[in-house]
Parts: C-alpha cells; sequence; structure tokens
C-alpha cells in the first residue's frame, strides 16, 4: 500500500533515513521542527506546573482565547501572533484580578467559574470577528487545529525569544512557585508572596497558551500543555524525574506528529494529540501495573474514603 | 564528636559568646486584646509561655483562638494591649517560628512526595531551582537532604517519605507537616488544631510525638486545639479562651469544674479517671452567646 501524501507531495517509505532528508529538504518542514521544539520544551514545563496547579481549566480558556485573538488581529489586519499573545495575557489577568478579587480562602471554585466566564466570552468574540472578516474558512481550520505551514523565519525567532524569557522566570521563581502550590498557607506565613506568583504564573501560562496554539490550534493546546504533564505525574511523584520525563514526551510528541503529519493529508494537531493521548494512556496503565505489582497497601480510593 | 564535646572545643578556641538570657519567655501578653472588624473578639488575655513549655491554647470553634496565633506570628496587630514572641515584638521573629497551619488534608491525587512537602520548610522561600544531583557538588546541598533526612526520622516519618503525600493516612500526613515545621529548627513550634480531624489513635500518637520532639528539641509548643483530652497528660500550661474571657495557669489549676463552668456559662464536669487522668465532659462546641443552631449541639 502507498502511504497518503502530504503537502510536499511526499511519499512514505520503510526507510527512516531517507524519509527524514525528505522532511528536512523543505525549508518549511524545518522551521516547524524548530518552532515545534521550542514549543514543546516551553510547554512541557510550564504545563507541568499548571497540572500541578489544577489549572488546566484557566490553560484551556487562555488556549482558546488565541482563537478570538487571532481572528480579530486578521480582521484588523495586523499579524496574528500579536492577537494571540495580546488577548491571552489580557484574559489571564482578568481571572486572576477576578480570582483574587472573590478569594476568601480557598478560592479554587471561584476561579474557575471566572474562567468559564471568560472563555464563554471570548468564544464569542471569536465568532464575530470571523464573521465581521467575511469568509476565511480555511484560516479558521488552521486557527482551531493547527497547521505547521509557512512559519516563518521570524517567528521561529520570536518564540525562541518568548520561550526564554517565559523559561528564566520559572527558573528564578520554581521553588518558591512549587511551595506556593503544594502548600500555600504555610508558604504565605514564610514571607512567599503567593498572591503576586499566582498572577505571575497565569501570565506564564498565557504566553505557553498562545504559543501552542499557533502549532497545533487553538482547541488542540491541552496535546502540548497537559497529556505530556499529566502523564509524567502518573510515572513519578519525584519532582525534577516527572518534569524531566514531560519535557522528552513533549518533544517525542511533537516530532512525531510533524513527521507524520509531512505524510498525510490530515492536520497536525490530530496526531500530536493522539501521540499525546497514546502516551497519557500508556502512562496510566505503567502506573497501575506498579502499584499493584509494588505492594501498596492503600489503594488512593481507599485513603479518600478514610 | 558530640554537639558538647565541639562546644567545648570552640570555646577554648575563642572566647565564649554572650550567653542568652534562658529566660526569655517564649510568649508573653499583657491585657492583650484584639478586635476584628468592630467586633472584639478577646479582651484581657495574659500569656505566659516559658522557654521549652508545652502549652495549649484551648476554647470551642469560633473563639478566636487562631486569631491568637496569628497575632503571635505577627500577621495581625493587638488592638490593644502588649505582646513579645521570643522576647522581641510579634513579626521580627518569624523565621524562628514554626507554623503548622489549621489544614484539610492534602489532595488524594497529588503527586509530590513527603520528603518535597519537607523540602519546602527548609528551602521553599528562596528563589531559584533545585537542581537534581547537586549534592554530589555542593555541601550545602548535601546538608540541606542529611538535614531533611534527620527530621523524617524524628517524626518517625521515613518509611513513606518516599510515597506521594496525597497517598498516605491523616496522621501521616500530619507528621510529615510537622516534619516541614521542624526543618530549620525553630525555637518556637506554633501548632493550629494539628489533631483536628484525625482519628482517636492517629491523635494520641501525634500528640505523643509534639510531646517528645518538644523535649528532644528544646522547641517551645503553642498549640491550639479544642479537644484538651489526646494532649491533657503532656501540658506544662493551658491557655483557656472563651468569650467571657481567659484564664491561664497549669491544667490542675485551670481544667477544674469550676473555672471552665465559669467561663463557659455552662455546666461543664472534670472527671479524674482511675488511671489519674483528666477528662473535660460537656465541653461546648461553640461560644454560648452564638445561634440556637449551635446551642442545641453543645450538651451532645
Amino acid at each position: 500500500m502507498v502511504a497518503a501524501s502530504g503537502p510536499g507531495g511526499a511519499a512514505l517509505s520503510w526507510n527512516v533515513a531517507s524519509d527524514l532528508r525528505q522532511v528536512l529538504a523543505f525549508h518549511f518542514m524545518v522551521n516547524a521542527l524548530r518552532a515545534g521544539t521550542i514549543v514543546a520544551v516551553a510547554a512541557a514545563v510550564i504545563g507541568w506546573f499548571m497540572v500541578l496547579r489544577r489549572q488546566s481549566f484557566a490553560g484551556h480558556t487562555l488556549a482558546v482565547v488565541a482563537f478570538p485573538g487571532a481572528a480579530g488581529a486578521i480582521w484588523l489586519g495586523v499579524p496574528a501572533a500579536f492577537g494571540y499573545f495580546g488577548f491571552s495575557i489580557a484574559a489571564a489577568l482578568t481571572i486572576a484580578a477576578a480570582g483574587g478579587i472573590s478569594r476568601g480562602g480557598e478560592g479554587f471554585t471561584e476561579e474557575s467559574a471566572v474562567t468559564g466566564t471568560v472563555q464563554a466570552f471570548a468564544l464569542a468574540c471569536g465568532f464575530l470577528f470571523v464573521t465581521l472578516y467575511g469568509g476565511f474558512l480555511g484560516g479558521l481550520t488552521d486557527l482551531l487545529f493547527g497547521t505547521f505551514l509557512g512559519i516563518t523565519d521570524t517567528q521561529v525567532l520570536s518564540l525562541l525569544v518568548l520561550t526564554i524569557v517565559a523559561l528564566a522566570l520559572l527558573a528564578i521563581t520554581g521553588r518558591s512557585l512549587f511551595f506556593a502550590t503544594i502548600d500555600p498557607a504555610v508558604a504565605a506565613a514564610r514571607g512567599v508572596p503567593v498572591a503576586v506568583l499566582s498572577v505571575l504564573f497565569l501570565v506564564v501560562l498565557a504566553v505557553a497558551a498562545a504559543e501552542v496554539s499557533q502549532i497545533t490550534g487553538a482547541l488542540l493546546v491541552f496535546a502540548l500543555l497537559v497529556m505530556p504533564a499529566a502523564a509524567a505525574q502518573q510515572l513519578t511523584a519525584r519532582p525534577s524525574l516527572s518534569l524531566a520525563i514531560t519535557v522528552v514526551i513533549a518533544l517525542a510528541v511533537t516530532w512525531l506528529g510533524l513527521g507524520v503529519a509531512y505524510f498525510s493529508v490530515y492536520p497536525v494537531g490530530f496526531f500530536v494529540t493522539t501521540f499525546g493521548f497514546t502516551a497519557y494512556v500508556a502512562a496510566v496503565i505503567v502506573r497501575r501495573g506498579v502499584d499493584r505489582l509494588g505492594g501498596h497497601t492503600k489503594s488512593p480510593s481507599l485513603v479518600v474514603a478514610q | 564528636m558530640t554537639v558538647a564535646a565541639a562546644r567545648r572545643l570552640q570555646s577554648q578556641a575563642a572566647p565564649p559568646p554572650p550567653k542568652q538570657p534562658d529566660s526569655a519567655p517564649a510568649v508573653l501578653a499583657r491585657n492583650a486584646a484584639i478586635t476584628i472588624g468592630g467586633r472584639q473578639l478577646w479582651s484581657d488575655v495574659d500569656l505566659d509561655v516559658a522557654a521549652g513549655e508545652f502549652v495549649a491554647v484551648l476554647g470551642p470553634n469560633g473563639v478566636g483562638k487562631s486569631t491568637l496565633v496569628k497575632a503571635v506570628l505577627g500577621l495581625l496587630p493587638l488592638s490593644r494591649g502588649h505582646l513579645t514572641v521570643l522576647g522581641v515584638p510579634p513579626g521580627k521573629a518569624a523565621t524562628r517560628i514554626g507554623y503548622l497551619p489549621q489544614r484539610r488534608s492534602f489532595d488524594a491525587g497529588l503527586r509530590v512526595r513527603g520528603v518535597d512537602v519537607v523540602r519546602c520548610g527548609l528551602d521553599g522561600d528562596r528563589w531559584g531551582l533545585p537542581l537534581p544531583g547537586m549534592s554530589r557538588f555542593s555541601g550545602r546541598a548535601r546538608a540541606a537532604a542529611a538535614r531533611v533526612e534527620e527530621v523524617l526520622d524524628l517524626v518517625d516519618a521515613s518509611e513513606y517519605a518516599a510515597r506521594p503525600v496525597g497517598q498516605v493516612s491523616g496522621g501521616e500526613q500530619q507528621r510529615l507537616l510537622i516534619a516541614q515545621a521542624l526543618v530549620r529548627r525553630p525555637e518556637l513550634l506554633v501548632l493550629d488544631e494539628p489533631l483536628d480531624s484525625l482519628d482517636l489513635p492517629s491523635q494520641a500518637s501525634v500528640a505523643g510525638l509534639i510531646a517528645r520532639i518538644s523535649q528532644a528539641e528544646q522547641v517551645t509548643v503553642l498549640l491550639v486545639a479544642h479537644d484538651v483530652n489526646p494532649i491533657l497528660p503532656y501540658l506544662n500550661r493551658v491557655v483557656y479562651l472563651a468569650t467571657g474571657g481567659a484564664v491561664s495557669g497549669t491544667p490542675a489549676e485551670v481544667i477544674t469544674s469550676e473555672t471552665l463552668s465559669r467561663l463557659y456559662q455552662t455546666p461543664i464536669e472534670v472527671v479524674h479517671t482511675s488511671e489519674g487522668r483528666l477528662v473535660v465532659v460537656g465541653q461546648p462546641e461553640a461560644p454560648s452567646l452564638h445561634s440556637d443552631h449551635h446551642a442545641g449541639r453543645m450538651y451532645r
């Protein structure tokens, strides 16, 4: 059987080396791999904290917000990236501000209500912008489900700069952010600026979500933000190790997804998401097996019942 | 070389440092009062906690015990009176205090080990990122890891410290959190309801652990509780807060039917068991001035 042919008119063979050569022969593909690598590392690290902080819903919203951002930017005739980052960061500050005002003690339920409100409004705005622009349905699919075509050198460079800034912020605040995440009350008593860190992290998360949505599309951001981190945290409770595994999974998923998408007619977001999902399911199965073999006397459900 | 021997060596090499006055009380309050939102929670509170003592702050829910803790930590100002902590105004001594806030337990799905929670207590407020494997190169990282292990041993938590913290029992979580509060060698340990939400055997063993640490580590313990019975055998001193005022003294002085009944304005009986233990019966769950909803539960 002959494999489906992709955008380059390429055909997949069993010779991996020649396949690789074929992929790397095109500049747009090299740029896609560069951008994918940068985005995968950023999404993995930031997503790891997001999963630990139970802020996946906020992450999803910030990613969905990238859609009206991009649609609005295209309608106004400015580069889509401005829309992505502008809208995501604005949404992050909105969620942080609303969460901060309403937070009495444990404000997580309140935060998710605010987050949902922001998400619904953002989607409505996105639909309005698409209607105002008047028919760019092909572009709409790319916005929602991602594309790896036409990533320019400038875009790669700006992704790199943003990622370095975001990761540097996390490197500086990492230890206190970890403390504030798992034990906010004690961290606050120790003088850790818990509220400031929370806002800062949401902004960093917004940057990551906007970056990722340029590759996987606004709806499939979870493929890179959540799945690798969730899979790694299933595999180990050791923080540094699970962070490393997260990055490895994210890179593997991205490279595989881009490679397969090149030889196929289907969007890259589908493949990245499918591989991410596979990694997560595999991690859950491995953990179940380890728990059973490892002879943990208490299953998690038993502890909950106590 | 023992610590004492090291101290001797040091004192031979250099003139002895000026001796700290050991008698400086850990907590000293005179006529203290706190007002929150125009409502006076309590007033005329006198508190004397000597260094090394195990003191309980008792009283029904909602009377302002946690507020007293916040005042000691320097997070809330007094509206009247005078308070010093470890010889200095509250807030100046924050780094010398280990604090365990009132809390629910960790989420069962939290995939972080107990040892990581304890480690946060040591250096979680620092900037930067802990790098794995640093103990091979850096003496400070090695010392930090050793201190965490030591304090885990102290609370008997080494066995389950490598397991995800959400999957150990409530009593085990409480031991890990006590280790977290202790890891920086505080002079004063402030524990807000550490026995809350534990089953009875865990209450007894955690109470015994706190008493043992208080003696072994020479650390003063200020423990907030609404039920005195599990900690009663270990206490040097109790402070009873109630809407009617506050009374402090040794357990024998304060925990009498007469004093408690006067304090709560409701009949309370203190029973001596055959083993010579005191048991408080009919302790109200909430201030008697509160709504009928609470009053209905009072004699349960």
